[in-house]
């Protein structure tokens, strides 16, 4: 059997350890040793994004990225974008604006955009496009993932002047 | 994808005795956007993959006592695209960045990997040739020689490194005073393809004249092309947008593409006079301070100061 090497890593936010070979994909660890299935393998090339997970808080297709290069990084996947209780805004706002259809494409995006959103509270159209041009969808025509992408950012802005209203 | 062993070095000397033990047999690894796919597509082999993320020296953006800047190989494209030093100073440079794939392939991708890539449309190519970069290669014995950009690659998929070395980082000199850039890409849709022809410009105006040009072209022969008699042509010029369509004209006559699916090639030739003009043009007008985005120029209705 070949030599696996052991990977201490930050995922979702827990500390957490596995297994793998060099030649193994993050995104083979994930689904396949650690059971995070919400990452998808579209391409498995780099061209698709639907294995978009953030990396040091930068999106990166996982497909691309081997599981040994993570040591003492931090990984989140889409598992990590919901706290216990609701959805991230971005999740709800897919669901109420009907963002995805097969799903398949619909954890990267949401990565995705959670990363821009994260980085630039309120992008323009052309700005989410840019950002999201390395996911591929091939049903819904993109212009409702624009549209929830949007509708999030208004939400979680709305939230956080809440937020900051409170504190004051 | 084949079994192969894997390091992470933390100093260039480590990778280097790393690279000679392994004879031929190691792969280099940056962001991995080309060889971990043609690792699981059986295009390349390793028996060891080195990854150089974890050198310093090459993962670092500085600025020399000279006023240069030096650029780790393995820098990602999102962070120099990112940025304020090299934004300002190698317009080139940053725009080639910005296009040369997805937010998720900018955030692993590398200026080291496209070099060492070596294909004949790597769009940061054009714009390196165009700030006048040197490659910095660091040999198996500590030594270290510097290469011109226009003549790392030697064919497509082919450079000047030998076994056992390693591009290292990039030396760019500062811009002469008075300066701008930019790089253009032809391709047939907005965004996310492969450039059918990239220039990249690099322009210096001082009391109305031109004192510094560099032109670099991408995909129009087998490794990226510097045009050097039409940079020369332009010294001692009064900017215009004839004297930037001649420059145009003259490269043209270095460009030998190839028919593909991409192109034919004398739509190539065609487009290599557009972009050497256009990409000049937003050169100069950068230079009297304009902000310019090639992604949104429209180039119809016109109006300017040339
Ligand atoms: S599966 Fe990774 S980009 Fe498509
Ligand atoms: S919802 Fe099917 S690919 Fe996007």
């Amino acid at each position: 059997m070949a030599k696996k090497t052991h990977v201490t890593t930050t995922l979702n936010g827990q500390p957490t350890e596995f297994l793998c070979e060099a030649r193994q994909s993050l995104l083979e660890v994930l689904r396949d040793t650690l059971h995070l299935t919400g990452a998808k393998e579209g391409c498995n090339n780099g061209n698709c994004g639907a294995c978009t997970v953030l990396l040091d808080g930068t999106p990166v297709v996982s497909c691309l990225v081997l599981g040994v290069e993570v040591e003492g990084k931090s990984v989140t996947t889409v598992e990590g974008l919901a706290d216990a209780s609701e959805l991230h805004p971005l999740q709800q706002c897919f669901l109420e604006d009907a963002a995805l259809q097969c799903g398949i494409c619909t954890p990267g995006f949401l990565v995705a955009a959670k990363a821009l959103l994260d980085e630039n509270p309120c992008p323009t159209e052309a700005e989410i496009r840019f950002a999201l041009a390395g996911n591929i969808c091939r049903c819904t025509g993109y212009d409702k993932i624009i549209r929830a992408v949007q509708h999030a950012a208004e939400r979680l802005t709305l939230r956080d002047g809440i937020l900051l209203a409170k504190q004051k | 994808m084949t079994e192969f062993e894997y390091a992470a070095p933390t100093s260039v000397a480590e990778a280097a005795r790393l690279l000679s033990q392994a004879k031929g047999r190691a792969k280099i690894l940056a962001g991995g956007t080309d060889l971990l796919v043609q690792l699981r597509e059986g295009l390349r082999h390793a028996d060891l993959v080195v990854d150089v993320k974890r050198i310093p020296s090459m993962t670092e953006i500085r600025q020399e006592s000279s006023g240069s800047w030096r650029i780790g190989a393995a820098t990602p494209c999102q962070q120099i695209e990112n940025h304020p030093g090299i934004r300002s100073s190698y317009p080139a440079l940053a725009d080639a960045v910005r296009i040369i794939g997805g937010w998720q392939i900018k955030n692993r991708a590398t200026l080291g990997g496209n070099l060492c890539t070596s294909s004949p449309a790597g769009d940061s190519l054009p714009a390196l040739i165009a700030s006048h970069a040197e490659g910095i290669i660091a040999g198996e014995d500590g030594s270290t020689r510097r290469v011109p950009m226009e003549s790392f690659c030697t064919g497509p998929g082919k450079n000047v490194l030998q076994d056992g070395e390693l591009l290292e980082a990039f030396v760019l000199p500062a811009p002469p005073a008075g300066s701008s850039g930019a790089y253009l890409r032809f391709i047939p849709r907005h965004e996310m393809d492969i450039a059918v022809v990239g220039c990249g410009a690099m322009l210096a105006v001082t009391n109305g004249k031109i004192t510094a040009a560099r032109i670099g072209l991408g995909a129009v022969a087998p490794t990226p092309l510097f045009a050097e008699q039409a940079s020369q042509g332009l010294l001692g010029q009064v900017p215009s947008r004839d004297i930037f369509a001649q420059a145009g004209e003259q490269s043209r006559a270095i460009a030998r593409p190839i028919s593909d699916m991409r192109s034919p090639a004398d739509y190539r030739t065609h487009l290599v006079g557009v972009l050497v003009k256009r990409s000049l043009e937003i050169a100069f007008r950068r230079i009297q301070g304009e902000s310019i985005d090639p992604l949104h120029h429209s180039w119809t209705a016109e109006s300017s100061s040339l």
